[in-house]
């Protein structure tokens, strides 16, 4: 590597660092409390380590360690992870164009497309490819760093940290209103919250993800005459 | 459940949690036009997943026992507040968490 190269690439470092803070502390709470009810459970390192290194999808690894201590049901992890994993459909659409021409670095961008990873990079309009791939890779060190942490030395935790995953709403919250202040449109964010309020409250805290993305396509595509023209007019300026 | 069927657990979980998270960018290839009404939802949506995304974090929330979800409602609601004063993504996210930190410790 040049001179140049490394100083760009230290540099990019830096910026997806900064970027990705927020995701450290969220996924170090939650990949520590994943790996203390790993080891809690009886297993052995290899399956949540592999588990997180495999899925990386938080929700999908805490249920999976249900599964692996039942009755082997191929039909209902199938189901599971489709139901759990749906919402990804929603970022991979909203990413098309973020990650178009990423070449060698779109299979990685991804597979490390978490609902954090989604949000940070969505909301740094002005980073890098290297940037983006950088907060992609430096979110998947920080859950896998996590869970080995919880898993080996989380008996030994003392400190009171109750409450800190909090960071993980806070940042969606926040990410929220910076997208909300920056739009000129901003149905689509009554829409949003709208469907899956009333999906959680009809349907409860299991199932309520698929009917309310099904409710948000519904009325996007319904409003889409009065909503689309000023996405365009964006474009065109 | 025997070894190999722990794995085989493993390796479904980890497939279909990779082909959700692939199958918007195989089906539209960045090569080939995207349809408009798929570009139209790819700027449209991502205010409404986000969206989604906050009352997602809410789905655990006990709202007749306990706080009530006050810690989370006042703690989302400090977010809001000092991302429309001072917009700083760090701040408005370190005040929201220090509130409802503080919340769940005082209320019982």
């Amino acid at each position: 590597m040049s001179d140049v190269a490394r100083n760009s690439f230290k540099n990019a470092l830096k910026v997806a660092f900064k970027l990705s803070l927020p995701v450290l502390t969220g996924y170090w709470f939650l990949g520590i409390t994943y790996g203390v009810l790993a080891e809690s459970m009886g297993f052995s390192y290899w399956y949540p380590l592999s588990m997180a290194v495999f899925i990386f999808s938080g929700s999908a690894e805490f249920l999976g360690l249900g599964m692996l201590a039942a009755n082997f049901n191929p039909l209902a992890a199938a189901s599971m992870a489709l139901v759990v994993g749906a919402r990804h459909l929603f970022y991979g659409v909203s990413m098309l164009d973020r990650y178009k021409g990423m070449g060698w670095r779109k299979p990685f961008l991804i597979f490390w497309l978490t609902d954090e990873t989604f949000a940070v990079n969505y909301n740094a309009r002005e980073a890098t490819a290297t940037e983006m791939l950088l907060v992609s890779f430096l979110d998947y060190f920080y859950w896998i760093s996590g869970g080995f942490m919880g898993y080996m030395f989380g008996s030994l935790l003392k400190f009171d940290i109750h409450g800190l995953e909090f960071v993980v709403t806070a940042m969606f919250t926040a990410i929220f209103m910076d997208q909300f202040l920056k739009e000129k449109e901003l149905r689509p964010a009554w829409i949003g919250i709208g469907c899956t309020a009333v999906s959680l409250f009809v349907v409860g805290s299991q199932y309520f993800v698929i009917p309310a993305m099904i409710g948000i396509l519904l009325m996007l595509t319904a409003f889409r005459k009065k909503l689309e023209p000023s996405y365009f007019e964006e474009a065109r300026k | 459940m025997t070894s190999q069927q722990q794995i085989i657990t493993i390796v479904i979980l980890a497939v279909i949690t990779f082909m959700t998270r692939a199958l918007p960018f195989i089906v539209f290839p960045a090569g080939k036009p995207t349809p408009k009404y798929i570009q139209y939802l790819g700027k449209a949506l991502p205010l409404a997943v986000f969206g989604m995304l906050v009352v997602y974090c809410l789905k655990d929330v006990q709202w007749l026992e306990g706080s009530h979800g006050i810690p989370e409602i006042l703690g989302i609601a400090a977010v809001v507040l000092m991302h429309l004063w001072r917009r700083q993504l760090f701040l408005s996210m370190a005040v929201g968490t220090a509130v409802y930190m503080i919340l769940i410790r005082v209320m019982v």
